[in-house]
């Protein structure tokens, strides 16, 4: 008890005393100076570099939508004659991805393309990759932007809400009522894309299309389910269904299969195609759509070994060539934006497996 | 005094001990020839390996391991076991990012988090000694107490912006000594000087090897049980902060899972899952020979699987081993024949 005591005298007296708080911080960092912008200039028709050896780290390795992605970046790789690899933790935990960079900048690999598990965590050792000379480019999930030079980024919130709207028109008729079924009412990412699904569909091609509601099933399959359940209750000549979410448009195609509803109310969103296949084929669901994760790994395979032999510097407005998928432009805070989501239906949802 | 009595234990317990020196001994020396082959073979046939910012990074990723597992050492001799340490350093973690977003300065908060490291420990050394249950099941109950209360408290944001000073403290080095390892160093000094030269180390020894009989010869059991368990708390929460500044990330999740390297890095050290047998010097070199297997196969771009499994075959080659001989001496010595538990 004594020694508790005292302690806590401790503790008051440093409080007391002053010390580093959270504002003396972030004033510190609002008078630094801002980091000057990479002093190399691009030279946008250096050849790209042969033998570049190029490193992915993915959040955790034996995941389906990861092999797929760094499979696809260490294809690109093979293109332009260089050496592609994947390695990583198995647990997507924090700080497992540290280490990882820690080996790859003694391998003295030319670029490493990572999905932070951690945004924060991971970017000490990658600046210390980036002074040992490699290239950093983060795809699918960013770091802070002082960990990378390119963040190859796999939609754009924009396309997103507006082609999922266009999608359920094309398959309504663009006439008659439709729902959404989003995650949890303050998940960011869903509530950015439903803002761009309402500005959508104010559009005069839309205008015989009413939102009626927007359900939130909390990512919880048992919610979700019983959510559109209600929604059929309440909405009996509801024409369709936007969902994106993988959970929520899992278990809402889960009960249209099962019900009258099925291929009368249209189903769409955001899934993947292992988890959806059954449902597009019964005719529960006519298309969805997400990213390519093939093509975001090739992108960010192409973008690495573009910064690795000097033809971009990650600045604003500098072009690149990604072999297939043509030429992309850095947009802003060093942005490369993949493209329109893929659409999945009966034709081409067996030729992914993710 | 206690120890005097301790000393004029009957001849088959002193055989026993001695047989059990002999078998400590050798298997130290086993740890460190493998520790030495391995390093010489990663040295000549791994690139980058035996270069000094390596070494610098390997030393560094084992801290927190090689923090939690000195006073793990101590538990485990004492038979005892905690695993509840890797919550206990989410739970300062959490604790420490909360408190700084509430605007509390960094000298403040360390002190608090190594008190909450403190408090987890006293709740798992009460319920163990007072209650008299076992620490595998209090800890593992206090293993998702403490990770649970993590959540709550910071669910799953990641507080960031933490002072550049005590963050460079953290990965700062001397030529390529990591300033942490120097502070592993000196706390594994102390933590060797209390378990092998005195006597509080003597009873430890005394009551892993059969409680009871410490008990009557006057060791003080609980007490001692008790703040091992304080102290094991303690060690997590300061983990939690080289963890926090060496990540600049401090979040609920940090560390999950590190209690089965820790346990592992002990057990592989020669300590005895049983108790009263085991030394430091040995915890350390097994420490450090799992974190340079570790570093030259991720260097050697071995597959994250075969290095699981080459982790886990070291840890049953260790829990084994010790337990073979033993089984051999009893076969081969007919005094020691029904006196096997």
């Amino acid at each position: 008890m004594r020694h508790t005591a005292l302690l806590a005298g401790l503790v008051l007296m440093t409080a007391a005393c002053g010390g580093t708080t959270r504002s003396d911080v972030q004033q510190q960092q609002s008078s630094a100076p801002a980091t000057a912008a990479s002093s190399a200039a691009a030279n946008p028709n250096a050849p790209l570099k042969q033998g570049l050896k190029i490193a992915f780290l993915p959040k955790q390795v034996n995941n389906p939508y990861f092999t797929i992605a760094d499979n696809g970046g260490i294809e690109a790789a093979k293109e332009f004659g260089g050496e592609g690899k994947e390695v990583g933790p198995s647990e997507a935990s924090a700080s497992s991805q540290v280490s990882y960079i820690n080996t790859l900048i003694q391998q003295e690999q030319d670029a490493i393309v990572i999905s932070a598990n951690d945004p924060n965590a991971v970017v000490p050792a990658l600046k210390q990759a980036r002074a040992a000379g490699i290239k950093v480019v983060s795809y699918d999930s960013d770091t802070a932007p002082e960990g990378r030079d390119v963040f190859v980024n796999q939609a754009s919130p924009e396309d997103l809400g507006r082609t999922e709207v266009q999608l359920l028109a094309e398959q309504i008729g663009h006439k008659g009522k439709i729902a959404i079924l989003s995650a949890t009412p303050n998940a960011t990412n869903q509530n950015t894309w439903i803002e761009f699904m309402k500005d959508e569909l104010k559009k005069p091609e839309y205008k015989d299309m009413e939102l009626v509601k927007v359900a939130y099933g909390n990512d919880d399959d048992q919610k979700s389910f019983t959510e559109t359940q209600g929604l059929l209750r309440s909405y009996p000549d509801l024409a369709g269904i936007i969902s994106p979410t993988t959970v929520g448009i899992a278990a809402a195609a889960r009960y249209l299969s099962d019900s009258p509803y099925k291929g009368k109310v249209k189903l769409t969103g955001l899934g993947t195609p292992n988890q959806l296949r059954k449902f597009v084929k019964d005719g529960t669901i006519d298309a969805f759509e997400l990213w390519n994760p093939a093509d975001l790994g090739y992108l960010a395979s192409y973008a690495g070994a573009a910064l690795a032999s000097g033809q971009i510097t990650g600045a604003e407005g500098e072009k690149f060539k990604a072999g297939k998928l043509g030429e992309y432009t850095i947009g802003a805070k060093g942005e490369v934006l993949l493209g329109k989501p893929t659409v999945f239906n009966k034709d081409n949802i067996d030729d992914f497996d993710f | 005094m206690t120890t005097d009595q301790l000393r004029q234990s009957p001849t088959t317990d002193q055989l026993r001990q001695s047989a059990t020196t002999d078998l400590l001994r050798r298997w130290e020396t086993l740890i460190l020839a493998l520790l030495v082959g391995v390093v010489v073979w990663a040295s000549l046939g791994v690139d980058g390996f035996a270069n000094g910012s390596n070494v610098s990074f390997l030393l560094l990723d084992t801290t927190e391991i090689a923090l939690m597992a000195l006073t793990m050492t101590l538990v485990i001799v004492a038979a005892e076991i905690d695993l509840s340490v890797a919550s206990t350093l989410g739970l300062s973690c959490a604790v420490l990012g909360w408190l700084w977003n509430a605007g509390l300065p960094i000298e403040a908060i360390m002190p608090i988090c190594l008190l909450v490291g403190a408090l987890c420990g006293a709740f798992n050394g009460l319920l163990v000694t007072r209650l008299g249950l076992p620490s595998l099941a209090v800890t593992i109950g206090t293993f998702a107490l403490f990770r649970g209360l993590a959540y709550v408290m910071l669910g799953d944001q990641a507080v960031a912006d933490l002072p550049p000073a005590y963050t460079s403290l953290a990965t700062a080095s001397i030529g390529p000594v990591p300033l942490m390892t120097v502070l592993v160093a000196l706390l594994a000094a102390v933590a060797a000087v209390v378990l092998h030269a005195t006597g509080l180390g003597r009873s430890i020894f005394a009551l892993g090897s059969n409680e009871e009989a410490a008990y009557f010869s006057g060791v003080r059991v609980k007490r001692i049980k008790f703040w091992l368990f304080v102290a094991s708390g303690v060690m997590a929460s300061l983990a939690s902060l080289v963890y926090t500044f060496r990540y600049a990330s401090a979040r609920a999740d940090n560390g999950v899972g590190l209690e089965l390297a820790v346990v592992a890095a002990v057990l592989l050290g020669g300590v005895s899952i049983f108790g009263g047998r085991g030394s430091l010097p040995g915890v350390l070199m097994a420490v450090l020979l799992l974190g340079v297997v570790r570093n030259a196969l991720i260097l050697a771009d071995v597959a994250n699987e075969v290095l699981n499994f080459v982790t886990g075959l070291l840890l049953v080659a260790s829990v084994l081993a010790p337990n073979l001989g033993a089984v051999w001496r009893r076969r081969t010595s007919p005094q020691m024949e029904g006196k096997s538990p």
